[in-house]
C-alpha cells in the first residue's frame, strides 16, 4: 500500500484542481486511473462501490438533519416565532438533540404484530429512497448511475415505497393504523399518475429520458422557459401532486394528528419512527430534485439563449450551488404550503386528482406533443 | 371506575367502532365521542361525559353568594367574565339594587371582550383542527393582548371574578381606555387577514360548505343558542330580546344566516367580532363617573321564592335558576349551560358525513367540556 | 299573551291545575300523571306555542322529588314554568317528553344521574356523569364521610 497517495492522486488530476467544483467528472477519472493503478480491477470496483455507499450514507443522514431544522424554522417564521434556538448557535443542533433522544427510546413490542413484516416496513422505505437518490445528477459528472431510461427508472423506484408504507399499517395489528396505511395507499397510487404524466410532458419536450442529457439539453433555457405554456402546466401540476405523494402539506389526511394519532407509523417508536420521519423528509428532497432537474434546470446555470456574456457571468457559480439553490427553493414552496392551508378531506383528495388534475395532465400532454412536432418550442 | 359501556343504535358486526378522547391532540377538552363507523361515514355518536364533573351545583348549596361567584368562572371558562354577570345580575335583580351606569358600562365592555377572546380562541383552534396550523398561532398572539387588559385590571387572565354582587371588585386600571382603544385599532386592521387566510381559502370552503346543516326547527328543538343557532336563522340572541346591563344604549346587528352549515356557524362567529368592536367603540369613551360598588349588605340573603336570569355568553343562552328559601346559602341553583344542549346535538348532526367533517362539526359547535359537566 | 292571559288559558286546558303568579313567570303545579298531555297540548296549541324548552331541573325537596320545566315560545315571545313533584323516594317515576322537546333527553339523563327520578319513555336512560357506584349526590339526604364535611 503506497502512502503518497496525495502526489499519485494530484498527479493523475489532468486540470488545476479548483476546476472540479464546476465538472466532477474530472474528480471521477482520477481516482478510478489512481485505483486501478494501485489495486486489481475487482477491488478497484469494490472500493469505488464503498466509497459511493458511505458518501451517500452520509449524504442522507446530514440532508435529513438539515430538512428536519429547515422546516421547524420556515414553520415557526411563519407563524411569527422563532424556532430552535437553544441547543447550538441559532438552534443548529437540535436536530442532532432529537435524533440522540430517539435513539434512547424503548422500542415497544406489539402483541399480535406480525413481527416480520413490522421489522421491515421501515427499511423498505429507507432503501426506495437510497435507489432514488442514486440516479439524481448532483452536478456535472456527480451522479452515482447514469441509466438511459434515467426518469423512468427513478419514478419505477419511487412507487415501491407504498409497499412500506402499507406494510407498517398493517402489521402494525391496529385499527388506526390499517385506516391510515389505506388511505395513505390510495393517495400515493392515485398521485403517481399525475406525477407520471407530468414528467412524460418534459420527456417530450426533450426527447430523451436520460437525466443527465435532459440537463444538457437545458443549456440554451430552462425547459420551464422553453417549453412555455403546457411546461409552466406540467410545473405546477408536478408540485402538487408531488406533495400528494409524500403524504404532506394540504394532503396529509393520512397523519392528521386531531383524528387518527399518527395513522400508519402510530406503532412505532423510537429509532424505527425516526426512520419514517427521515424517510419523508428524504422523499421530499427528491421530489424537490425531480422538480428541479426536469423543470428548472438541475445544475445548470439559468442561460439565455446564446447570450455568451450572460451565460459566462451565470457560469461563474459552480453548477453544485444552483443545484442546490433550485431544489432548496422547492422544498420551501412545498413546506409553505403545509403551514398556510388546511387539510383537504380523503375523498377531495381523491377527487381532486382523479377529476381535475388527470384530465387537465392528459390534454396538456397533447399540447405539448404538438408544440414540439410544429416546433413551437424555443 | 367505567361500567360496561352498550353502544345505544348500533349494528355491532357491521360497523366499526372508534373511540375518540378523552385526550385530544386538540384543544376541544375532556370529551370522549364513541362513534360508530361504516367505511368512513358516521353512524352513530354516543358522547361520554363527566371527566371534569366537579359538582358545582352541589357545592353552591353549601357556599354563599359571592363565593358562588367564583365557582361560575370555571364553568365556561372562556366566558368567565358573563358567567358572572348572569350571578350578579340575578342577585341584585332579587335584592332590588340600583346598579349606577358606571357599574353598567364597565360590565358590558368587559363582556364583549370576554366575547371576543372567546370568538378568537374558537378561530385559532378550528383552523387548527382543520389542517392549517398557523391559524392558531395567530388567533392566540391577538387573544393575549387582551387577556393583558384584563390582567391589569382585574388580576386574572382568563378567570377573572371581577363582578360581585352590588358592582365590580375593582375599579378600572387608569390605562384602560387607552389600551381597549388602541386594541380596537389593531385588531380591525388583522380581522381582514384573518377572512383571507381561511374564510376566503378553497380548501377551507369545500370542507365547511354543506357539512353538518342545522335546521331551524331542529334547533329550537334541541335547545341550542348561541352563534350555532344564529348561523341557522333562530333569533335568540338575549342582547336583544331582554336587554340587560347597557345593551340597551347601544346599536348592534343580530348576525343571523339561514344556512345552518359548518361554514354559516364559523360566519357568524367572526362577524360577531365585528359587531363586538362596535359595541366597545360605542361605549369605550362615554363610561360615566361614579362608584365601582354599591354596598351590600355583608351576608346576602335572597327573599324566598324561584329565580331566573339569562345572559347571552359567546356559546349561547347561560341561565341561573335559583330557589332559594330565605336563607345566606341558595336552596337548589341551576346552570343551563349552553354547551350541554349544544351537544345533544353533535349525534344528530353528524350522521351520515365522514369522520373528517365530524371534526369539522364538533369544532364549529364550540364545545366547552367544563360547562357541559359542571 | 301576558301573564293573565296564559293563565286564563291553562285554566282553559284544565281547570284543576294550581297556578301561582311567581317573581317573573306563572308557575303551573302538575300531578304526575297530567304532565305529559299538558305539556304536549301547550306545544302544539297555536295560542300557546311553546316550543323551546330552556330549563329541565331536578329539585329535592326535603320530604318530595320534583322537576321545573321553563318552557318559552319563540313565535309569542312568552314564558312558563312547570311544575311536579312525586313524594316515592325509593322509586320516583315522571314522564319523560323528550318526545316533545329534543332538549330534554340529555337533560332528563342529568336529573336521573344526580337525583335518581327514572323518566318513563325515555329513550336512553343512563346516568350521564357519575358512574353506578355513586349513589345520587344532588339528594340532600346524600352523605359522604370521605369527601363532605357536615359542620
Amino acid at each position: 500500500m503506497r502512502f503518497d497517495f496525495i502526489a499519485s492522486y494530484v498527479s493523475a488530476l489532468t486540470e488545476p484542481w479548483w476546476k472540479i467544483f464546476y465538472d466532477f467528472s474530472i474528480l471521477n477519472r482520477a481516482v478510478d486511473e489512481w485505483l486501478k493503478g494501485s489495486f486489481s480491477p475487482f477491488w478497484t470496483t469494490v472500493i469505488e462501490m464503498v466509497v459511493v455507499g458511505v458518501v451517500f450514507l452520509l449524504f442522507y443522514a446530514v440532508v435529513g438533519l438539515f430538512l428536519v431544522y429547515a422546516e421547524r424554522k420556515v414553520c415557526a417564521f411563519i407563524q411569527n416565532r422563532l424556532g430552535p434556538n437553544r441547543i447550538g448557535p441559532y438552534g443548529i443542533f437540535q436536530t442532532i438533540a432529537d435524533l440522540v433522544k430517539l435513539l434512547f427510546k424503548e422500542i415497544i413490542p406489539i402483541k399480535n404484530a406480525d413481527s416480520l413484516l413490522f421489522n421491515i416496513a421501515p427499511y423498505i422505505v429507507i432503501i426506495v429512497n437510497f435507489m432514488a437518490l442514486a440516479a439524481i445528477p448532483y452536478a456535472k459528472g456527480l451522479h452515482a448511475i447514469d441509466f438511459n431510461i434515467g426518469i423512468f427508472y427513478i419514478l419505477a423506484v419511487s412507487s415501491m415505497s407504498v409497499i412500506g408504507v402499507l406494510l407498517a399499517g398493517w402489521s402494525s395489528n391496529s385499527k388506526y393504523s390499517l385506516i391510515g396505511a389505506m388511505r395513505s395507499g390510495a393517495q400515493i397510487v392515485s398521485y403517481e399518475l399525475s406525477i407520471g404524466l407530468a414528467l412524460i410532458t418534459i420527456v417530450i419536450l426533450s426527447g430523451t429520458m436520460q437525466l443527465s442529457e435532459i440537463v444538457e439539453a437545458q443549456r440554451t433555457g430552462w425547459f420551464i422557459f422553453k417549453g412555455h405554456i403546457p411546461a409552466v402546466i406540467a410545473f405546477v401540476i408536478y408540485v402538487i401532486s408531488s406533495t400528494a405523494e409524500i403524504n404532506r402539506g394540504p394532503f396529509d389526511m393520512a397523519e392528521a394528528e386531531s383524528e387518527l394519532t399518527a395513522g400508519y407509523h402510530t406503532e412505532y417508536s423510537g429509532i424505527k419512527f425516526a426512520f419514517f420521519y427521515l424517510a419523508e423528509y428524504i422523499n421530499m428532497f427528491i421530489v424537490a430534485s425531480i422538480a428541479a432537474t426536469m423543470f428548472l434546470g438541475g445544475w445548470m446555470p439559468f442561460h439565455i439563449g446564446n447570450w455568451e456574456g450572460f451565460n459566462m457571468i451565470m457560469d461563474f457559480i459552480p453548477p453544485f450551488v444552483w443545484y442546490i439553490g433550485k431544489t432548496f427553493f422547492i422544498i420551501w414552496i412545498i413546506m409553505l404550503f403545509k403551514w398556510t392551508f388546511p387539510r383537504l378531506r380523503i375523498d377531495q383528495l381523491l377527487t381532486l386528482e382523479w377529476k381535475y388534475l388527470l384530465p387537465i395532465n392528459l390534454v396538456n400532454v397533447l399540447i405539448m406533443a404538438f408544440l414540439v412536432l410544429k416546433g413551437w418550442h424555443f | 371506575m367505567e361500567e360496561k359501556v352498550e353502544i345505544i343504535g348500533t349494528d355491532e358486526k357491521q360497523e366499526f367502532i372508534i373511540n375518540m378522547g378523552p385526550q385530544h391532540p386538540s384543544t376541544h377538552g375532556v370529551l370522549r365521542l364513541v362513534v360508530s363507523l361504516q367505511g368512513e361515514t358516521v353512524k352513530n355518536i354516543q358522547p361520554h361525559i363527566g371527566y371534569i364533573h366537579r359538582g358545582i351545583e352541589k357545592m353552591c348549596e353549601s357556599i354563599t353568594w359571592p363565593q358562588i361567584i367564583h365557582l361560575t368562572d370555571r364553568m365556561d371558562y372562556l366566558s368567565a367574565h358573563q358567567n358572572n354577570e348572569a350571578v350578579c345580575l340575578l342577585v341584585e335583580k332579587a335584592l332590588e339594587v340600583d346598579i349606577p351606569d358606571r357599574i353598567k358600562y364597565i360590565r358590558t365592555i368587559m363582556s364583549e371582550l370576554s366575547r371576543l377572546q372567546s370568538h378568537q380562541l374558537f378561530w385559532a383552534t378550528f383552523g387548527m383542527d382543520l389542517g392549517g396550523q398557523t391559524c392558531y398561532f395567530y388567533g392566540l398572539r391577538d387573544r393575549e393582548m387582551i387577556l393583558d387588559i384584563f390582567e391589569e385590571t382585574t388580576g386574572g387572565r382568563m378567570l377573572v371574578s371581577y363582578n360581585c354582587p352590588g358592582g365590580l371588585m375593582y375599579d378600572l386600571h387608569p390605562d384602560f381606555q387607552k389600551k381597549v382603544k388602541d386594541y380596537i385599532k389593531y385588531f380591525r386592521e388583522k380581522l381582514p387577514e384573518y377572512d383571507a387566510i381561511l374564510t376566503g381559502n378553497v380548501i377551507f370552503r369545500e370542507r365547511t360548505v354543506g357539512i353538518g346543516t342545522l335546521t331551524l326547527a331542529d334547533a329550537i328543538s334541541f335547545g341550542i343558542t348561541g352563534p350555532s343557532a344564529r348561523a341557522s336563522g333562530f333569533s335568540c340572541d338575549i342582547r336583544k330580546h331582554e336587554p340587560y346591563s347597557a345593551y340597551d344604549r347601544v346599536k348592534f346587528n343580530e348576525v343571523l344566516f339561514t344556512e345552518g352549515d359548518t361554514c354559516h356557524r364559523y360566519l357568524a362567529r367572526v362577524e360577531e367580532m365585528r359587531e363586538s368592536m362596535d359595541i366597545i367603540e360605542q361605549l369605550i369613551d362615554n363610561i360615566p363617573e361614579g362608584q365601582y360598588a354599591v354596598k351590600m349588605k355583608p351576608v346576602i340573603k335572597l327573599p324566598e321564592g324561584e329565580y331566573f336570569q339569562r345572559v347571552e355568553t359567546a356559546r349561547g343562552e347561560l341561565g341561573v335558576f335559583v330557589i332559594s328559601d330565605g336563607n345566606k346559602n341558595p336552596y337548589r341553583v341551576k346552570f343551563r349551560s349552553p354547551n350541554f344542549a349544544n351537544l345533544g346535538v353533535l349525534n344528530h348532526i353528524s350522521k351520515g358525513f365522514k369522520i373528517a367533517d365530524l371534526i369539522a362539526i364538533s369544532g364549529s359547535l364550540d364545545l366547552i367540556i367544563p360547562d357541559i359537566d359542571r | 299573551m301576558d301573564n293573565k292571559q296564559l293563565e286564563e288559558f291553562v285554566k282553559s286546558l284544565d281547570h284543576d291545575l294550581e297556578i301561582r303568579e311567581g317573581k317573573q313567570f306563572i308557575e303551573v303545579t302538575l300531578p304526575i300523571s297530567k304532565l305529559y298531555p299538558i305539556a304536549k297540548l301547550l306545544r302544539e296549541k297555536e295560542e300557546s306555542m311553546f316550543d323551546f324548552l330552556f330549563n329541565l331541573t331536578g329539585v329535592d325537596y326535603g320530604q318530595d322529588l320534583g322537576v321545573v320545566y321553563h318552557l318559552r315560545s319563540t313565535v309569542q315571545g312568552h314564558s312558563i314554568v312547570l311544575k311536579t313533584r312525586t313524594s316515592d323516594r325509593e322509586n320516583p317515576q315522571i314522564d319523560s317528553i323528550s318526545d316533545i322537546w329534543e332538549s330534554a333527553n340529555l337533560l332528563e339523563r342529568e336529573v336521573y344521574d344526580l337525583l335518581g327520578i327514572r323518566f318513563t319513555n325515555h329513550p336512553d336512560l343512563r346516568r350521564l356523569f357519575l358512574d353506578s357506584s355513586w349513589g345520587f349526590p344532588l339528594r340532600k339526604n346524600y352523605a359522604d364521610d370521605i369527601n363532605i364535611v357536615t359542620r
